[in-house]
């Protein structure tokens, strides 16, 4: 172990450089404005907590990847948190099943003030391939009230990125904050 | 009817095993594995009544529990007859077994879990921090993916079977794209074949370096999982640097692919099986030597061999309790025939094993990545697919295990189409492999599983 700890000093750290553009349309669809109350409330800390509304798991896999060596979410002040109550953003995949809706709607509740959602791919969106079955509520906007979308299939973790640094940025400034 | 009857006869006896049980409007269906070879059976239920395999083979319990909630069908005998997939109007009113005894707690869990998972109900059972019983509701994640593709274009069909789970999506998509070659007397050309391939060994290669990750950090061994996670993503990189999509989505259709692979492409590959090679080495040593991370993964959620046999487990689960068993060797499909690779088997059937498994896995997968880059046919990527009718199956060998498609078309269309994810069978045997173990081994055993809920929710 020793020896994969001192490589592992020795080498180049991974981390990228955070995206550049932020607010790409092609990418982020702000469904309410923020007017900067997200970024006035949150400075520059987030808890996220992240809830599988009936995605496929392919979300799941790139939210994951947020927190591999490349991305490191944490160094933007990002985190995702184990409980609700910890929990300033929920993260939405899926096209919320009929059998998903109740327990996402508790999670939501159990959630502090202030608080702001994301629906991440396009399931959430609209319902995605999904959209059709009357087992499903079509998109997360059909259940809770939606404040971002982050467009994917599923989302790139850069995608992912982009989104939810947009919570953080400071309408003034324009630029994303800089990760250390 | 006696056909019908008979498999029952041969599953409880243990000559064959099964491979799925799925029902249709006033039909029911089965597929049965007996040595190399993959049986269909249907049975007309004209009053929509069946009598139930469940009754005398057990793996067919939850199967037949969907079919009855998807399609009205009773199976007449069957043991279990709570509601499975459909969760009705009140989702937390279900009736969970009863557990008598003295100085038993509950343990809920789920279905909105800590980490970034899938959603899934656990009900455990303890003895102070003994589990002496696991109860597994889950359909959280229903979709309702069987009349999504009734009536649905081929094409459509094929991007929706790709999304039933998204981490096999190409093994899906495989199974789906086979089983439609099938039914439409269909040949893709022999580049497409070894293409595929190359992109299912891809996708076994980023899940099992996943895994064996997560399986680490959840026995709080964090290192192991920071050095997988950047292997893995390497993987994703390149599939998509190669493919176009990190995941491989939407890349295998019937009737070939959807991309091919550039020489630029086919060095990059090249590039990765060297780094994932030179890498995961110290990894795999790394793993062996850390007491610490032994002392949780070593004799933990012992799955028994003949419980593995007996639900036909497929995957990493299967083959570390001893089932001899991978859908690329046998039944076999193309380019695998031709190809050099090993299918590893254990017979501890613990964490460790099922850990081990992935490791040797990894390895094969590296060597056929290799052969597969050496004698890449040459020449078009995709036949021309008429909108014809028939039938067809495929049992394609995921990273997690088989996964059955069998499907019907109609001037190119789906009439209907059945997709069983390996999990079927390994969600029950995750019961009896926890029992005796503490509340706090639950997730490593559950992660050394890595059952899909998607895939079986449908």
């Amino acid at each position: 172990m020793r020896k994969t700890l001192q490589q592992g000093l020795l080498r180049a750290a991974l981390s990228e450089p955070p995206p550049t553009r932020i607010d790409d349309p092609a990418v982020i669809t702000l469904a309410r404005t923020l007017d900067g109350a997200a970024q006035r409330t949150l400075g520059r800390s987030l808890s996220l907590r992240t809830v599988d509304a009936g995605s496929c798991n392919g979300c799941e896999l790139e939210i994951n990847a947020l927190n591999n060596a490349f991305y490191d979410l944490e160094r933007f002040g990002l985190r995702i948190v184990a409980s609700p109550r910890h929990a300033d953003v929920l993260t939405v995949t899926g096209p919320v099943t009929h059998n998903m809706r109740q327990a996402l709607e508790r999670t939501y509740h159990a959630m502090p003030h202030p608080k702001w959602v994301v629906a991440v791919g396009g399931c959430a969106r609209d319902g995605g391939m999904f959209a059709a079955s009357p087992l499903c509520a079509g998109g997360v906007a059909a259940v809770l009230p939606v404040d971002l979308w982050i467009a994917g299939c599923p989302p790139t973790p850069l995608a992912l990125l982009s989104g939810l640094l947009t919570l953080l940025r400071r309408p003034s400034s324009g630029g994303p904050p800089r990760g250390r | 009817m006696s056909g019908w009857e008979d498999a029952g006869a041969r599953l409880a006896g243990g000559t064959a095993s099964l491979v799925s049980l799925w029902g249709e409007r006033g039909r029911v269906h089965a597929a049965l594995l007996e040595g190399d070879s993959v049986e269909h059976l249907a049975l007309d239920c004209p009053d929509g009544r069946f009598p139930s395999l469940g009754r005398v083979h057990a793996p067919a319990i939850r199967l037949e529990r969907a079919a009855r909630d998807l399609y009205g069908l009773e199976p007449i005998g069957l043991p279990d007859m709570r509601p499975w997939l459909d969760h009705g109007p009140e989702p937390t009113a279900y009736p969970f077994l009863p557990v008598e005894g003295e100085n038993l707690h509950q343990v809920p869990v789920g279905p909105v879990h800590a980490g970034i998972i899938e959603p899934g109900h656990f009900r455990l059972t303890c003895d102070g921090e003994t589990v002496v019983r696991l109860e597994e509701r889950l359909g959280y994640v229903h979709r309702g993916v069987d009349r999504l593709m009734e009536g649905a274009e081929l094409d459509w069909a094929a991007r929706l079977a790709g999304r039933i789970s998204g981490d096999s999506t190409v093994a899906y998509a495989l199974a789906f794209a086979r089983a439609a070659e099938q039914a439409i007397g269909c040949a893709p050309p022999p580049r497409a074949v070894w293409l595929r391939a190359l992109m299912a060994e891809l996708e076994r290669l980023a899940n099992h370096l996943g895994d064996i990750g997560a399986i680490s950090n959840d026995a709080s061994f964090g290192l192991m999982q920071a050095h997988c996670a950047i292997l893995r993503e390497r993987v994703l990189r390149v599939s998509d640097a190669c493919f176009g999509h990190r995941l491989m989505m939407d890349c295998v259709l019937p009737g070939g692919t959807a991309c091919d692979l550039s020489a630029e492409g086919a060095a990059l590959l090249r590039a990765l099986v060297g780094e994932v090679r030179t890498r995961f080495a110290p990894l795999v040593n790394l793993y062996d030597l850390t007491a610490s991370l032994q002392d949780r993964t070593v004799g933990t959620g012992i799955l028994r061999p003949e419980l593995a046999r007996q639900f036909g487990a497929g995957g990493y689960v299967g083959r570390a309790s001893g089932r001899d068993f991978d859908a690329r060797r046998a039944p076999g499909y193309a380019p695998y025939d031709v190809l050099a690779f090993e299918v590893p088997v254990l017979a501890e059937g613990d964490v460790n094993a099922r850990v081990w498994i992935r490791i040797k896995e990894i390895e094969q997968s590296l060597r056929l990545v290799e052969q597969l880059l050496d004698a890449l046919p040459e020449g078009s990527i995709r036949s021309e697919v008429v909108a014809d009718t028939g039938e067809g199956m495929a049992l394609v060998e995921g990273f997690r295990g088989d996964v059955f498609v069998w499907l019907r078309l109609d001037a190119g269309r789906v009439v209907h189409c059945h997709a069983r994810d390996p999990s079927w069978f390994q969600w029950p045997l995750l019961e009896t492999a926890i029992e005796g173990n503490i509340v706090a081994d639950f997730p490593l055993c559950n992660k050394s599983f890595n059952c899909s809920y998607a895939g079986h929710d449908l």
